[in-house]
């Protein structure tokens, strides 16, 4: 199926991405042509097929209830744009 | 010393032909002299790699005899380093610095190996080039016109360079084993599960496997000796025992049945790599294996397959990345709203391939979409790896070329993903059904390396490795190295 504009507009909204106004025809071309080409995938007999969501269909452990990491905030908070007294910084959104 | 395989570079320090230091500093000095022409590092931790090579020394002078120890080598910009950037080739992580180690990394350092830097990559492990990373893209040593095929292309032209003796990869859908093939070299992807995944930048969770770019299938067995086995830390990691690859390559071959996907060898591919593929094949006869015709029914249907499983499973793991506890952060624009924040960090954080990605897998989650698109594709997926699971009732590996084509120009396939995609169209059938895979060299076209994929049923690491290793030692493709990196 063709994408219009319109949807790509919602994809980024979804997806919390920006995409430039001179990226979105392309964008609009690119995502088209490779929905064309998955599309094969609806020729295919599922009927009574499980669907596979790990290759060797095992069931996630459990591990015991215990604290195994120590206090690092120091440590991550190297890595962040913005930090004050110890906290993380993103714009103001509550007026 | 760089066209030394890892075994006889770990061997002479062993012997102490050699020290760590020397051998360290021949590779930095020539990471220095010839990378530039094929920007295959991010990063090279000269201080760092010298430093562990001195210890290495100390530890070989005390007797330490881990396998490793004083091997210099490299890791893919994917796997976290303590202390040392990782960008998975990205602008958002440009300047992220991991608190912790991977446990692959952990592994070899603590086996000895040396860390000489960091490889570029495809963005997020998003290509089968190395076109796409904010780095720069990755020249083949073969010849510098062409891609080294990707994700880990910095990885392959680094060994296939003599850059440093070995390096990590990751594989989500061919990423080590495509560039393996097109760079010359020996590839593997392990069982999923069978190398840790913690510290290992999550792409497509269900399908990301880490394993090794050498030049040597006894290379691939040293590392992997060390870097496979349970991790607790990672919640898909297989406790099963691992058998120490290396001890068993030399061991009789047994009476093996190869089966041959005869539509691996249809009008996708080309000519003369069929031709060289069809030669090795013939090689592995005269080691006494049986080749038998096998079908794999829906495997047409993989590369389709992965393009929807692959984009949905990256849009949920890359959500993380949104430039509020660390990843870039937009500078230019200001932000009105949270939401506008968001979408600037992540615009001008992500490239335009792990964008298209994004969105695809965006679109086949949300509603109305999910049971066409994403449901379907898990449900082919099954049907792919119950094809896998019959031929196997009658075969013990499977054999047939790793890519269609030899290495393709650079520029030549990044207007068209699907053209892109379709260079992965061998390697992704062993991704769907977590098998493991390999590549070795096996020929040359037009002077271009060709690659002979084997894949094998879950953990059968030592047998893949095994006739790997049988049959380089009756051929001698995988020691040629390039001519500009003599």
């Amino acid at each position: 199926m063709a994408l219009q504009l319109d949807d790509i507009r919602k994809l980024g909204e979804l997806a919390r991405l920006k995409t430039e106004p001179d990226e979105v025809d392309d964008l609009v071309e690119k995502l088209t042509s490779i929905l064309a080409f998955v599309d094969q995938l609806q020729a295919a007999d599922t009927n009574s097929v499980e669907p596979m969501a790990h290759p060797l269909d095992k069931a996630q452990r459990l591990r015991p209830d215990k604290v195994t990491e120590s206090d690092q905030h120091g440590l991550y908070q190297q890595n962040a744009p913005q930090v004050e007294r110890d906290l993380y910084l993103v714009p103001k959104v509550i007026e | 010393m760089h066209r030394n395989t890892l075994a006889q570079s770990a061997a002479a320090l062993k012997a102490r032909t050699v020290s760590s230091v020397e051998l360290t500093e021949h590779y930095l000095d020539r990471i220095e002299r010839l990378d530039p022409k094929l920007n295959s590092f991010i990063t090279v931790t000269r201080d760092q790699a010298l430093a562990g090579a001195e210890l290495a020394d100390k530890r070989i002078a005390a007797g330490d005899d881990s396998a490793l120890l004083g091997v210099p080598i490299a890791h893919k910009d994917i796997f976290c380093t303590a202390g040392i950037r990782t960008t998975c080739g990205s602008r958002m992580l440009g300047e992220f610095i991991s608190p912790y180690n991977a446990t692959v990394v952990e592994r070899l350092a603590r086996a000895g190996a040396v860390t000489l830097g960091k490889t570029n990559m495809d963005e997020f492990a998003m290509g089968s080039s190395s076109e796409t990373s904010y780095f720069g893209v990755v020249c083949n040593p073969w010849d510098t016109s062409k891609v080294p095929g990707g994700s880990s292309g910095g990885s392959a032209a680094a060994v296939a360079a003599g850059l440093c003796a070995g390096a990590t990869g990751t594989d989500t859908g061919g990423s080590i084993r495509q560039p393996a093939a097109l760079s010359g070299l020996t590839g593997v992807k392990p069982t999923y599960g069978r190398v840790s995944r913690y510290g290992m930048i999550a792409f497509a969770s269900s399908l990301d496997q880490g394993g090794t770019l050498t030049r040597s299938a006894e290379d691939a067995a040293m590392m992997l000796d060390t870097m496979a086995g349970f991790d607790e830390r990672d919640s898909t990691s297989l406790d099963v025992p691992v058998p120490q690859l290396r001890a068993g390559l030399n061991d009789t071959l047994e009476k093996l049945t190869i089966g041959v996907p005869e539509s691996f060898f249809d009008d996708g591919l080309d000519e003369k790599n069929a031709t060289a593929v069809r030669a090795a094949l013939g090689e592995l006869e005269k080691l006494g294996v049986v080749l038998q015709s096998i079908s794999l029914e829906n495997i047409h249907l993989s590369v389709p397959t992965y393009y929807v499983v692959a984009p949905a499973e990256a849009s949920s793991n890359l959500s993380r990345f949104d430039g509020v506890r660390f990843g870039h952060r937009s500078k230019t624009t200001r932000s009105t709203d949270l939401t506008e924040f968001y979408k600037n960090n992540r615009g001008e954080g992500f490239g335009a391939e792990v964008q298209r990605r994004i969105l695809t897998g965006t679109y086949v989650l949300s509603a109305g979409y999910f049971d066409a698109y994403y449901l379907k594709a898990q449900k082919v997926r099954q049907l792919i790896s119950q094809d896998f699971e019959r031929a196997f009732a009658g075969v013990d590996l499977i054999a047939g070329p790793t890519t269609p084509t030899p290495a393709f120009s650079i520029g030549q396939k990044m207007n068209d993903p699907i053209e892109m995609y379709l260079n992965d169209i061998y390697t992704i059938g062993a991704n769907l059904a977590g098998l493991p895979g390999v590549s070795i060299p096996c020929g040359f076209v037009d002077a271009l390396p060709v690659g002979l994929q084997l894949i094998g049923p879950h953990l059968s690491e030592a047998m893949l490795l095994k006739v790997a290793h049988h049959y380089q030692r009756e051929t001698d493709w995988h020691l040629q190295t390039p001519k500009g990196f003599v």
